[in-house]
């Protein structure tokens, strides 16, 4: 244990390092990602005004406060990992991986904690800014949120592990690209980027809970929010274990199928 | 050393699938349907031991299987028959004991992060290896003197030349002071200075720390200044494995002879071949046997001022291995 916090301390420093390097790019990543959920907010504020007042159960203010939680959870549990995999596998910088003693998986972990780290001072003030623009109706108990830093930890782990999952797909085909595309789409209706879950219709509801997008971050969100009731809670909790246990399942799978066709064929 | 080698290779052999197609639109519908493949033979049946602290020479033409050989042996790649055993371990299942034991040296691929300091990127290996701070610290000053890299510690790797890249490179393989070194090409592009450098750190690193070195290059220069040994593969077949020495005897069938006379040179075309002839220099090519008589005849019947027998150049034998 003591010799993994040593790693990640030098993975943590190094990446952070290199990231440092790259700050006007990752300011401008980070611009894009905080205009998606002003841009569905001010949509849904204005769907809310024309209704008279709400949707669903939704006020403009319940709305403001969803897109900005909603905003905070999507930039801590994000990851990039999938879209670089295939360059990895293909120009054969994983054999460089391979012959460290150490799964790689830590390197990608550390390297994203030290990304969300260095732009937490970009989000956290936007959020503050955003908290006075929109006046959103969120209160703070310290209870709830202790809970929902739970939440949002297992998020960013399941999250982790089933896009790396993912990412090793590369093994198999060379351009990963129309996969990504589709988990892309999916999410973003699912998750409940695009509205809140419970304003869409049954079916898709019902989709979105037999999937992992919404446990990774609308649930986190509706529990900070404190729309959840405590068996909505705890059936949350079931499901990101649930999902938690499967991306890690996955990983081991795929990562040992992958490795061994690596190995056959080379690089 | 003990007797048990550290290195041990039986009968491998590495089979690549390859995807076969005819050019052509037709022929890519047709690969929908039915794909064809082609069994490519990289390593045939290859086998041989390392002894702990040995440097091996591992020769042969590009695609000679060398580095597929060198990929098996760190276990990057699964062997298709035959069995591998380093230091007690077989490469592909990758236990972590084997690879802190050993390291693994592409000249044209790296390992150090491009954007940050070198001593980060080296610090980044430390953690991985769980390398104690004196132990690094202890190792890394002698690297540094070695290579003369204290200068380049501090600059991010995208600002060294290819030269202090690879000296770096190479430190940065060698920080968990590995038993076994595999290095493949490790002189590659670099000018004639920094491949005496390389060469020479390999040579005391290997005498220092008694590491087993299995080493490809293509610079002969690498091959006489380090390895006593060499193994020569060609088309995945082991051709050679035996001493430096007894290769040129086995392999070349000539001596040169350089004569330096005291007149203009004459024609020397009866006693050998005329490699060269500039001023009183004359160089000749003769088959081994006849060599003694000739050196005979040369100084009964001309004017000799100095005379030498030479070997031919290594890469001359090289190429002769080849060609048979």
């Amino acid at each position: 244990m003591k010799h993994y916090t040593a790693t990640y301390w030098a993975f943590f420093k190094t990446s952070l390092l290199e990231q440092f390097q790259y700050r006007v790019a990752m300011a401008i990543w980070m611009i894009g990602r905080i205009l998606e959920p002003i841009i569905y907010l001010t949509v849904w504020t204005t769907v809310a005004h024309a209704r008279g007042g709400s949707v669903g159960s939704y006020s403009p203010a319940d709305f403001a406060a969803y897109y900005i939680v909603l905003m905070l959870v999507n930039q801590f549990t994000f990851s990039w990992i999938m879209h670089t995999y295939d360059f990895r596998i293909r120009q054969g910088e994983l054999s460089n991986f391979l012959l460290k003693p150490i799964h790689p998986i830590h390197a990608d972990i550390a390297e994203n904690i030290a990304y969300k780290v260095m732009t937490a001072v970009i989000i956290f003030p936007t959020a503050i800014l955003l908290y006075f623009l929109f006046e959103p109706n969120l209160a703070f108990h310290i209870q709830t949120f202790a809970v929902f830093l739970l939440a949002l930890g297992i998020a960013f782990l399941m999250r982790f592990f089933i896009e790396w999952t993912l990412a090793l797909v590369a093994f198999w085909t060379t351009r990963n690209e129309a996969i990504n595309q589709m988990y892309f789409t999916l999410g973003l209706f699912l998750s409940g980027r695009i509205a809140p879950i419970d304003l869409l219709p049954g079916a898709i509801q019902t989709l979105a809970d037999a999937l992992p997008f919404r446990w990774a971050i609308a649930f986190p969100v509706e529990l900070m929010l404190g729309r959840l009731s405590q068996e909505q809670i705890l059936n949350g909790f079931t499901m990101q274990a649930v999902w938690l246990l499967a991306g890690f399942l996955l990983i081991q799978l795929t990562w040992r199928s992958g490795v061994k066709k690596y190995s056959a064929v080379g690089s | 050393m003990s007797n048990i080698p550290d290195i041990t290779v039986q009968n491998l052999g590495k089979t690549y699938e390859v995807p076969q197609r005819e050019p052509g639109l037709g022929a890519a519908i047709k690969s929908l349907v039915s794909r064809t493949t082609r069994d490519v033979e990289a390593v045939k049946n290859i086998s041989f031991d390392v002894a702990p602290g040995e440097i091996v020479g591992f020769l042969g033409p590009n695609g000679a299987g060398k580095t597929t050989t060198l990929k098996m042996l760190s276990g990057l790649l699964h062997p298709t028959a035959g069995e591998i055993s380093v230091i007690g371990h077989t490469p592909y299942a990758r236990h972590k004991d084997f690879l802190n034991r050993i390291t693994l040296v592409m000249g044209q691929r790296n390992q150090l992060m491009w954007d940050i300091p070198v001593a980060d990127s080296f610090e980044r290996n430390r953690a991985i290896y769980r390398i104690s701070h004196d132990e690094y610290k202890k190792t890394l000053d002698e690297l540094s003197t070695l290579l003369d890299l204290s200068d380049l510690l501090s600059k991010p790797v995208r600002n060294l030349s290819l030269g202090e890249r690879m000296k770096c490179e190479i430190a940065a393989a060698l920080l968990h002071r590995p038993q076994v070194l595999f290095l493949d090409e490790p002189t590659i592009g670099l000018d004639v200075t920094m491949q005496r450098r390389i060469r020479a750190f390999l040579g005391e690193y290997n005498r220092r720390h008694s590491a087993t070195v299995l080493l490809t290059s293509h610079y002969m220069a690498d091959v006489e200044a380090l390895c006593k040994r060499v193994i020569i593969i060609h088309h995945g077949e082991l051709l050679f494995d035996g001493d430096l020495n007894a290769l040129i005897e086995r392999f070349s069938p000539h001596k040169t002879i350089v004569v330096d006379l005291e007149t203009e040179r004459a024609d020397l075309s009866s006693y050998g071949e005329v490699i060269t002839a500039e001023g009183n220099s004359v160089t000749l090519r003769v088959p081994k046997t006849k060599t003694a008589d000739v050196t005979g005849k040369l100084l009964a019947n001309l004017p000799v001022i100095d005379l030498t027998v030479e070997d031919p150049p290594i890469e001359e034998v090289i190429e002769q291995v080849f060609s048979n």
